[in-house]
């Protein structure tokens, strides 16, 4: 005990060193490892950033050249064809045409998917089932759209009237393909929100003699209510972000209509038939390409924002 | 229909008072008691009037391992029963088997008979729901819905569909002596209370559906001793209205609320109740 220094320079002055409270060396590796994340984080903000410049600049030039208001209200687009017509109308419906059909499909069956697992699935099920979902998550859109056109084109043809005498392409299909694309995510992410909503507020719900399902209805679902919409959120952007499926399923023609029985063209699936290498830098035809891109941005951007919005008015803070 | 569960309570309370004499009997075999230092303590007096729980021969198990066994005793109306012992005797597992809260638990299996009101609680034909509109639960932690305050007590009338959900809510409120801290506050989140305010909270939303037992687990155990020291004036009150089952491992809590009590030990990895046919 002598030895604690303590004691030594007390005693016997300058005999021991005191106790140190200086690190024994500069800890260089802490401040290397804080700039690197640093760098990692501030990498992410520059990149966002860059992709919002290199939007900018040809939709500006696109803009000195078809008037705002001929963009975004006009009803008919053909960007390529003599006369050229910019009415951006037609392929945002489009767009807006097959998430809305997507959603349609995904939100209910992605909700009650979530509903059984995180509370009616034995550990078991939950085991094998969560996987798949997960790996469901995965498949790459092209196969779905592959799989959407030779299987349930063909299908839906024969199963609903509506569709009877409509051509293989379709925003319905393409939308509901565009379902089965997104029903893991909000799956997932909705049971994961759900199963974190702690078990005490269950067991008050149950202890107060509420069935199973009041208890995932009105106190574990509101619970996990900004987990939900948050799901809902990243769905919704991957639907109207989604390419392949409505490039190979929707068709090319941008039909102003919501009908799910006619063939449309998206936003996206424009810019990927489009944009295809042979275009030169500073035509019209490339800068259109720049302008769809930008307002498919501020679509989703306004998307975000109105669902941060909604979980801050609907979230339920437990602890 | 709760006529004739009562009726049936009657009838079994003349038949059949639990042995007594039945001591700690099981377990012992089992071999070195590994919390055998705690002697066991408190009494249980006559059983005298009406029996709410029959209890005979319990044994709670967890994917095959009990956590308490064989355990016999009764739970009388309008009474405070305590259910004491060191941690880890199974005190909660047994308060949760009283109104079925262990099928939450996919593991856990009770075997012996647990009588309410003469009824066999794990009957083949008995509704888990249905038992936990009668018998409530307050739970550890304070545990109230993110919700308001309001909602928080409205939840199980609505839930049951029960009318006059206002006229419940102030009831309850009031009835848990927490009306006139709140009632300027109905609406709002119900986590900013207290911890007290929130465990009287969970009381308070317990009462609104009109159970005829409330079970309390540990209520106290989260609280400082002058929330401690309300919630156990409040359960003296609802003792009028309600039996209680109180899970605590406070003796001093037990001594000052309980009318009988019940000490559960340790023994090796099971557990066993000893009961002695004493008044308190």
């Amino acid at each position: 005990m002598d030895s604690t220094g303590l004691t030594g320079d007390l005693e016997g002055a300058g005999r021991k060193p005191a106790i140190s409270l200086e690190a024994p060396s500069p800890r260089y590796g802490e401040k290397a490892i804080k700039g690197l994340l640093a760098v990692c984080a501030l990498l992410s903000v520059v990149t966002t950033t860059a992709i919002v410049v290199s939007l900018l600049i040809p939709t500006l030039d696109f803009l000195a050249r078809v008037p705002i208001g001929d963009f975004l209200f006009g009803t008919s687009w053909a960007p390529t064809f003599t006369p050229a017509s910019f009415g951006v109308l037609p392929i945002l419906v489009g767009t807006l045409s097959t998430s809305l059909w997507g959603m349609l499909v995904a939100v209910p069956i992605g909700l009650a998917s979530a509903i059984f697992l995180s509370e009616y699935a034995s550990p078991r099920v939950r085991k094998v089932i969560k996987p798949i979902l997960e790996v469901l998550a995965g498949i790459p859109t092209v196969a779905i759209g592959i799989f959407g056109l030779v299987f349930l084109s063909p299908l839906i043809e024969k199963v609903l009237p509506f569709m009877v005498n409509v051509p293989p392409f379709s925003a319905g299909v393409a939308g509901i393909a565009i379902g089965l694309m997104i029903v893991p995510i909000i799956a997932s992410i909705s049971d994961d929100s759900m199963r974190s909503v702690p078990s005490g507020l269950r067991e008050a719900a149950y202890g107060l003699g509420s069935t199973k399902m009041k208890v995932a209805t009105r106190v574990v679902f509101p619970a996990a209510i900004s987990g939900i919409i948050a799901s809902l959120v990243l769905a919704g952007s991957r639907a109207v972000g989604e390419t392949m499926i409505v490039l190979l399923v929707a068709g090319a023609s941008p039909n102003l209509t919501f009908d799910p029985g006619s063939s449309v063209q998206t936003m996206t699936a424009f810019i990927g038939t489009t944009a295809t290498g042979d275009i030169s830098t500073g035509t019209i035809t490339y800068d259109t390409i720049f302008a769809v891109g930008a307002l498919l941005f501020v679509i989703t951007l306004v998307l975000n924002m109105f669902a941060i919005r909604m979980v801050r008015k609907y979230r339920e803070v437990y602890e | 229909m709760e006529d004739s569960i009562r009726q049936a309570g009657d009838q079994m309370t003349e038949e059949d008072i639990p042995g007594t004499e039945e001591g700690p009997r099981r377990g012992l075999s089992q071999g070195i008691e590994v919390g055998a230092a705690a002697d066991p303590i408190g009494g249980i007096d006559p059983w005298s009037g009406e029996k709410v729980f029959e209890l005979e021969d319990v044994t709670v198990s967890y994917g095959g391992v009990p956590a308490v066994k064989g355990v016999s005793m009764g739970i009388q109306r309008n009474e405070i029963t305590a259910l004491i012992g060191p941690s880890g005797c199974g005190k909660s597992t047994l308060l949760r088997c009283l109104n079925r809260m262990n099928d939450l638990i996919p593991s856990a299996s009770v075997d012996g008979s647990i009588l309410y009101h003469g009824q066999d609680l794990y009957g083949p034909r008995v509704d888990p729901v249905q038992v936990r509109k009668m018998i409530g639960m307050v739970f550890q932690k304070p545990n109230p819905f993110p919700k308001s305050i309001y909602d928080n007590i409205a939840f199980g009338p609505r839930v049951l569909g029960l009318d006059d959900v206002e006229e419940r809510v102030e009831t309850a409120l009031r009835g848990a002596a927490l009306w006139d801290e709140v009632k300027d506050r109905l609406d709002d989140n119900a986590y900013g209370m207290s911890g007290g305010q929130q465990q009287r909270l969970c009381i308070a939303r317990t009462m609104a559906v009109d159970p005829e037992v409330i079970l309390m687990d540990e209520p106290c155990s989260a609280l400082d001793p002058i929330s401690t020291g309300k919630i156990e004036d409040l359960m003296l009150e609802l003792k009028e209205q309600f039996s209680i089952v109180i899970v605590t491992h406070n003796m001093q809590q037990a001594a000052r609320v309980s009318d009988k009590t019940a000490f559960l030990i340790v023994r090796l990895d099971a557990t066993e109740n000893n009961r002695w046919g004493e008044l308190v």
